[in-house]
């Protein structure tokens, strides 16, 4: 390992900028003649639009226009998307209903925009949006999804009767039937998995410029996934021919998922900004993020697990509804089906699964994938049904786990995953001893002498990461390959860049790629910058989500970084006069076998582009390398969370008085960034179990719109962290990498309500198990005195 | 925001001129209620006072046996205080508890009265001591102050320049944090002053911050915990809403009152 390679805690090479204020964020772009889009939403959550009148708003000082969904619709601009198509149990298509930027005979949700004013300033186009009459027919609307798919509901989509996108299933439901009716114990559950908004730092944000020389078009916006941005505008919503849309994604401030999608506002800035012939700029405002940015869970699910008489599971049922909101967005239809039912064997050898999945319409914001996604609904049903499941057998939890756990790999699961590495009895071993387990009984006698109750709650989770192969994925529905791209560009002088078809938005890619760059070359970790982000500089790439940057995108770089080490070999070949497979490379140096005669990388980079050693038809000259690469599996992180909670009795506030994490990543990059990103995953996953929670009126009313209602995890909600690592390497990846930023989240929510449970000696509280919450159901189940 | 014309007085008599110039304008303070309204577009004053160069609004000083804080104090500064804390420190704990180092560093005390936010924190401790609001026309007892949510005495271009809080022996605000913003959820002041004895409840009213005449009565025979222990209020009155029924807010009432007064007897 060299100072800065592989395994090497170092500092994150991008926090300077970010820290002083040097980050580029869409907003800090500014285009010369540049103009503010101030979108004019709707205040109703269903609405028949019968008129709109934008003549006092187009003679407001500083207006440029004004625009509406009908001429969107004039103007052929497609709808926007879903791109993974699921389909029923009886085999038909889902319904995926109509998508306008601007909608333009009914809206659908609070915030669904219907006309964008386009204006000098941000101040004059607001006061404009003020002065566009829109008439509206208040509709009755639907929010909850238990109610949805009711005879008597309002149907919010034409074509979808019932409110009903799909009914998806997974599994063999006979085998399953019959494996309940043998079953000695059979645990039941109702769950709810809480709606939540992403809220990440910077707020989305767009700046489209037209280019009417060239009749091109660049978006600087907020994505997780440029590329993929591109081609869906492109040929899907059809504002640009590929060549002539650049899309940028430069700093992005947070992302959590909720920035792969594909939103109206960057469709209408770009069709907007070709029409007004200025650039137009949007930056949504918090209280717009809550009204638009894509919500996350909103489940309900009736959970069942049949076990025989020695707690060995036999198998698993579960029947949930999921609530995908007004619109289908981008990746939606995934969520809940193949990154949710496919992970519903947990850690555990369950020999059948059967899961139904219906999937509705509301009148709320969309839901797509959360930091997560899926598999934290998924952890969720199995942790809590494995833990109730052992207290009503009277077994230890850590016991009923371990008599279930798989050992054996590859292991084939009845829901479509092969897991290919584990030891899952190793890190829930750690995580007992970090956590102090066996002192526990002491711990919670000291609490009852304060007045409070303590409890412990495990979760041994499983996720799946780096969605792959992009063959598999598309037997399965996706509308997009899912492997990604490096190109690696040494310079003459040595130095190395790297362009990465991932996009890193608090990850810290720029320097993880550079440690692994650095180590493989032996140069310097200052001398590798990273670029990312831009499609008009690095060839098409997938994006990042799914913890797929280090499993997927790093693999890509390892590939094209064994084509430079072999080209590289054949100019050093040259540069020594031996032959290319007498050579070697180590720690930076090219050396002719069994003699001392060496080049260095830079003199070796140096030389390819000279090029005064070979002729032309020996040798190509130049040093740059390019990988597509596709994994052949997922990969599966896994682990075990213990979180110990104190509640106090009088207020019913939860304290976590201890969290121990340890996870199996596979091989670790910078063990500091690992850390880093299981501290914000689980405070994520902590924000769900104890703080977050999008409430909704009958009406569609937004309750929790604003950072005063919506409760974000802060510092003093959450200890000290005790992470620790366990290792068995990922055999899908030449780096054995399993992925690391969605753990926290996954495994938290368990932990969390698996402690309160033990607390209160009750299983019923919801999420988000506020004081609130918590006092309300120890009313309902008095606590027995510890 | 709206458009508003500025104005930065050095006087109180020049604010109240101002003010009565401009009927729809509004003082600012430390901006940190009124400017988010405005933001949003939810206020549209006609004119912002600004009362930051006012001389003779700052500072937290001992009179005789009260207390006479500056309306413009900021939160941050109340808090700090050194005289304060030696001879109040129930009170000094209040500011400490409000909102976060930025709004505690622009937030002051004559903004949080006069705003009379239903959960704000400042009104318990005025109620709860007992203390006078002096403006620039009258002194007005907390007890006539505070007239229901967002609303006060105040009359139309009156200005608050100071409070006087009359030191209690003894003296304590319990606060128990709205989840989301911080506010008092609920939060209960008891405090002590020879015979007089007060209990002012904060966040859990539905017609802002309140007494609980009970509980005072009980507190007579002795001024400790165990004279509430088991008391309640009744539930109907109390606030509801996503964060929390009016019974829990009721039962919370309680809770905190008892621990107040655990505390302002320790
Ligand atoms: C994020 C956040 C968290 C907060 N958390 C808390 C909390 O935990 N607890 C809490 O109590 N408060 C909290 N607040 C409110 C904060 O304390 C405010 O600063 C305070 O309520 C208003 O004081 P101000 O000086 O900012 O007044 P401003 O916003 O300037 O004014 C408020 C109102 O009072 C009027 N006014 C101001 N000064 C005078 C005066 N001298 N005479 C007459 N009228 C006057 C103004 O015209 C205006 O109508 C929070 C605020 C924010 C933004």
């Amino acid at each position: 390992m060299t100072a800065n390679g592989i395994g090497a805690p170092v500092r994150r090479k991008e926090d300077f900028r970010f820290i002083t204020g040097q980050g580029q964020y869409t907003d800090d772009v500014v285009r010369p003649g540049e103009t503010r889009a101030v979108f004019v939403r709707s205040p109703h959550a269903h609405a028949k639009i019968k008129k709109i009148d934008v003549a006092a708003a187009k003679k407001m000082p500083g207006v440029v226009d004004v625009l509406t969904g009908a001429q969107l619709a004039t103007d052929k601009v497609g709808n926007l998307i879903c791109g993974w198509m699921i389909h029923s149990k009886d085999g038909s298509p889902m319904k995926m209903a109509p998508h306008p930027a601007l909608a333009a005979s009914t809206v659908n949700h609070v915030g669904d925009a219907v006309a964008v004013v386009i204006a000098e300033t941000t101040a004059q186009g607001k006061d404009a949006a003020e002065k566009v009459v829109v008439d509206y027919e208040v509709l009755p609307a639907v929010v909850d999804p238990a109610k949805a798919q009711a005879k008597g509901a309002p149907q919010i989509h034409a074509d979808v009767p019932n409110n009903t996108i799909y009914q998806w299933h997974l599994g063999d439901q006979k085998a399953v039937e019959a494996a309940f009716k043998a079953a000695k114990h059979v645990t039941k559950l109702d769950i709810v998995n809480n709606r939540l908004v992403p809220n990440a730092m910077e707020p989305r944000a767009a700046l489209a410029d037209y280019d009417a020389g060239n009749d091109s078009l660049t978006l600087w916006n907020t994505s997780q996934n440029p590329h993929v941005a591109r081609l869906v505008i492109s040929a899907f919503v059809g504002i640009a021919p590929e060549h002539k849309l650049r899309v940028i994604a430069p700093d992005v401030g947070g992302g959590f998922g909720s920035k792969i999608f594909i939103y109206p506002e960057e469709v209408v800035c770009l069709w907007a900004a070709r029409k007004v012939k200025r650039p137009v700029k949007w930056t949504s405002e918090r209280s717009e993020a809550f009204l638009t940015d894509a919500h996350g869970r909103d489940h309900i699910t009736r959970a069942e697990l049949a076990l025989d008489s020695n707690g060995k599971i036999l198998a698993l049922r579960a029947k949930t509804i999921a609530n995908l909101g007004a619109y289908m967005s981008t990746f939606s239809s995934s969520v809940p089906t193949y990154l949710y039912a496919t992970l519903l064997s947990g850690q555990y050898d369950i020999p059948q699964i059967y899961c139904e999945v219906d999937a509705v319409y509301t009148n709320t914001v969309p839901v797509d994938a959360y930091r997560g996604a899926g598999r934290p609904e998924a952890t969720f049903v199995v942790e809590r049904l494995v833990e109730v499941a052992a207290r009503q057998l009277g077994l230890d939890p850590t016991d009923l786990r371990k008599r279930n756990f798989i050992k054996n790999f590859p292991h084939q699961t009845p829901v479509i995953m092969a897991y290919d590495a584990g030891d899952y009895n190793a890190s829930l071993k750690k995580a007992i001893e970090l956590a102090d387990v066996k002192n526990f009984g002491k711990r919670k006698r000291e609490s009852a002498r304060h007045g409070k109750l303590r409890g412990i709650g495990y979760s041994t989770y499983i996720e799946a990461c780096g969605i792959a192969p992009s063959q598999a994925v598309g037997s399965l529905g996706a509308g997009v390959g899912l492997w990604e791209s490096a190109e690696v560009r040494v310079n003459p002088t040595g130095s190395v860049e790297v362009l990465t078809g991932t996009h890193a938005h608090g990850q810290g890619h720029e320097t993880t790629f550079a440690q692994l760059v650095s180590e493989r070359l032996g140069i310097p970790f200052e001398s590798v910058s990273i670029v990312h982000g831009d499609t008009d500089k690095v060839q098409f790439g997938m994006g990042t989500y799914g913890s797929r940057s280090g499993a997927v995108g790093m693999s890509a770089i390892v590939k094209a970084l064994d084509k430079i080490e072999a080209k590289a070999k054949k100019v050093a070949g040259f540069m020594m006069e031996a032959s290319e497979n007498d050579i070697e490379f180590k720690d930076g140096k090219f050396t002719v076998k069994g003699t001392d005669k060496s080049v260095g990388f830079g003199d070796v980079a140096l030389n390819a582009y000279i090029a005064h050693k070979f002729t032309g038809a020996e040798l190509e000259p130049g040093l740059k390398e390019t990988s597509f690469y596709d994994p052949t599996n997922f990969t599966f992180p896994a682990g075990c969370h213990i979180c110990e909670v104190e509640i106090d009795q009088e207020t019913g506030k939860t304290e976590i008085a201890n969290w121990v994490a340890v996870d199996d990543f596979g091989t670790v990059i910078n063990p500091m960034i690992v850390e880093g990103q299981v501290h914000g995953g689980i405070a994520q996953g902590v924000g769900q179990a104890l703080l977050e929670g999008a409430v909704y009126d009958a009406n569609g009313q937004l309750v929790t719109g604003s950072l005063m209602d919506y409760t974000m995890p802060r510092a003093h909600d959450l200890p000290s962290f005790h992470v620790g690592l366990t290792e068995t390497k990922s055999p899908s990846n030449p780096l054995g990498i399993k992925g690391c930023g969605e753990a926290g989240a996954i495994a938290a929510p368990a932990a969390v309500i698996n402690a309160i449970t033990d607390a209160l000696g009750t299983e019923d509280i919801a999420m988000p198990a506020t004081a609130n919450a918590v006092w309300q159901a120890m009313q309902k189940h008095p606590p027995k005195a510890a | 925001m709206y458009n508003f014309t500025f104005h930065r007085p050095t006087t109180v008599r020049q604010a109240a001129g101002l003010l009565a110039r401009n009927p729809e304008g509004k003082l600012l303070a430390g901006g940190h209620s009124l400017l988010p309204v405005m933001k949003q577009r939810l206020a549209q004053p006609s004119a912002l006072v600004d009362l930051s160069q006012v001389e003779g609004m700052t500072g937290v000083e001992l009179k005789g046996r009260s207390v006479v804080i500056g309306a413009m104090t900021r939160h941050a500064d109340v808090a700090k205080s050194d005289v304060l804390k030696e001879v109040l420190p129930g009170l000094a704990s209040v500011p400490g508890s409000i909102g976060d180092p930025q709004v505690r560093n622009r937030g002051t005390i004559g903004g949080s009265i006069a705003n009379n936010d239903p959960n704000a924190d400042y009104p318990a401790a005025c109620l709860g001591l007992g203390a006078t609001i002096i403006t620039n026309k009258r002194r007005i007892a907390a007890d006539d102050f505070f007239t229901g949510m967002f609303s006060t005495a105040l009359e139309d271009g009156e200005i608050i320049v100071k409070v006087s809080f009359p030191i209690a022996k003894k003296a304590a605000y319990e606060k128990f944090k709205h989840p989301a913003s911080g506010f008092a959820l609920v939060g209960v002041f008891v405090s002590k002053r020879g015979p007089d004895i007060r209990v002012a409840v904060t966040g859990a009213g539905s017609n802002g911050v309140f007494r609980v005449k009970s509980f005072e009565e009980a507190l007579k025979k002795r001024f400790s915990p165990k004279s509430i222990e088991g008391m309640t209020i009744p539930a109907s009155g109390m606030n509801s809403d996503i964060h929390a029924t009016p019974e829990y807010r009721a039962h919370l009432v309680g809770v905190l009152a008892k621990r107040a007064l655990a505390k302002a007897t320790a």
